[in-house]
């Protein structure tokens, strides 16, 4: 049998296979993605991203819990990324570990990833990874990034619904303003709130969100997708209708406080998404961004399987010596590309 | 960069709470260039199980020193070859006496490290079998 049919049969072993196979983009692994694309489109994704150790696998952790107990006990897939050493390509994925509570739900499924030199707080991988799990009949399926600073914001190219965690004691209200991560939340929470200052950290976010935070945006999700929203705009909604304002949380992950409403603010949102229409414009934008990422992939791949051997170093070494600036060179190869002809720098 | 990378899975079953070891193998399996789940202490075989089938590794690295190697042991490898894992190799380090190597061996685990190992012969010992495995 197929390894994709198999996957749609509910496999768990060929499930893992194919997500390694398309991991490592095997041809066969590739080939599976392609036929069980059809499938796809029907999970919520929920992307869960914020600082280093703000508690993201362990509200995962919980949050998986809390949805399992729904009704009709949705199925939910865990997507956990760590970062991949730049030195030497290895990585330790440490997410399991606070997420021991779901080990022996068969319901439940934690795939582990490496980021492996991909910036923006996922794998290149990652969004290939959430429609197996999709075609594989999950119904929810969270992803966790990388500990996140202020500009990985990969995930919301991604998730219908991406939740920001803070904790107490981060930053004062300069920060909240600031662009970047706390722009791209559709939930704000601020986990660990049993500590000092998790009031004063809720207060800076909610200020932030009612400074101005501009509404449309907020529902795309993304800047880009605000500007289709706006000509889109359906007519004859009030404000509650076709706004939505992310609501900011508090939470204590580890003794599941608070999770209960955050599953309430998750399924309220998706229902917006799916009342206002916005849940069809995130996933054009979705597909549209693995057209536009492969596209990329394989000029630039092809790209450089055509340049003839040491035409590159033989350019970098006038770069080096400071004889001419990386931009000439760039001139050069693209020139090189298209007519197959060296110019007076390679000569 | 797309030469596969090998995935590690490396647990502590039982209930002994000492976990230096198997974080010291952790970080050189790492420093390796190896992906390793590490999922920590007092992990039960079908926890173990269940990890290695969802992550689909290529080796697991069991750490026990409380002496329960002989009870559990059979028990991980049983598992693993109830859910369709018995590709995956299973190494095994931490407190093992003498007269029990053979034993575990016989049980199906591939190599057995005491203290003092050299953390590099364990990352060669697992590139080799893993490349041995795959040539089958």
């Amino acid at each position: 049998m197929s390894l994709s049919k198999s996957v749609r049969e509910g496999s768990r072993i060929a499930l893992s296979r194919v997500l390694s196979q398309v991991e490592n983009s095997t041809p066969a692994g590739l080939q599976a993605l392609d036929e069980l694309f059809p499938y796809t489109g029907k999970a919520h994704k929920i992307g869960i991203t914020g600082p280093p150790g703000s508690g993201k696998s362990t509200l995962v952790n919980a949050l998986a819990k809390q949805l399992r107990q729904l009704e009709g006990e949705p199925r939910v897939a865990i997507i956990a990324v760590d970062p991949t050493s730049p030195f030497t390509g290895g990585a330790i994925l440490g997410d399991r570990v606070r997420m021991l509570d779901l080990q022996s739900d068969p319901g439940i499924f934690i795939r582990s990833m490496a980021s492996r030199g991909a910036l923006g707080g996922l794998s290149s991988q990652t969004e290939a990874l959430s429609q197996l799990f999709d075609a594989a009949g999950f119904n929810f399926i969270l992803i966790e990034t990388v500990g996140a600073g202020q500009s990985e914001v990969e995930i919301v190219n991604l998730a219908h619904t991406t939740i920001v965690v803070d904790v107490p004691g981060l930053g004062d209200d300069i920060q909240s303003i600031k662009a970047g991560i706390l722009e791209i939340a559709d939930i704000l929470v601020v986990n660990k709130a049993d500590r000092p200052g998790a009031d004063q950290s809720l207060r800076y976010l909610k200020s932030m969100i009612d400074m101005g935070y501009r509404p449309l945006a907020s529902c795309a999700g993304k800047h880009k997708l605000a500007e289709p929203l706006l000509k889109d705009e359906p007519s004859g909604m009030d404000d509650t209708q076709s706004l939505w304002l992310p609501p900011v949380l508090k939470t204590i992950a580890k003794e599941f406080t608070g999770i209960e409403e955050l599953v309430t603010e998750i399924l309220k949102h998706q229902k917006f998404l799916k009342t206002t229409g916005r849940w069809q414009l995130k996933e054009a934008w979705t597909l549209r961004e693995i057209v536009r990422k492969q596209i990329e992939g394989t000029l630039v791949c092809n790209f450089f399987d055509q340049l003839p051997d040491g035409l590159l170093d033989e350019l970098m070494e006038q770069v080096i010596t400071r004889k001419v600036a990386p931009s000439a060179v760039v001139k050069e190869l693209l020139a090189y590309n298209q007519t197959g002809r060296k110019s007076q720098l390679s000569e | 960069m797309t030469e596969k990378k090998i995935r590690v899975l490396i647990a502590k079953p039982g209930l002994d709470g000492h976990d230096r070891g198997a974080k010291v193998i952790a970080r050189a399996l790492r420093d390796d260039g190896m992906e390793v789940i590490y999922t920590g202490l007092r992990q039960t075989p079908d926890m173990i199980s269940e990890a290695a089938l969802q992550e689909d590794v290529d080796v697991i690295g069991l750490s026990i020193l409380s002496g329960a190697h002989n009870a559990l042991i059979p028990q991980i490898i049983e598992k693993l070859k109830e859910n369709g894992q018995e590709n995956v190799l299973v190494f095994l380090g931490g407190i093992i006496p003498e007269d029990d190597i053979q034993d575990m061996l016989n049980a199906g685990i591939y190599k057995v490290y005491g203290p003092g190992t050299d953390t590099r012969q364990v990352c060669k010992d697992i590139r080799n079998a893993v490349d041995v495995k795959q040539a089958e």
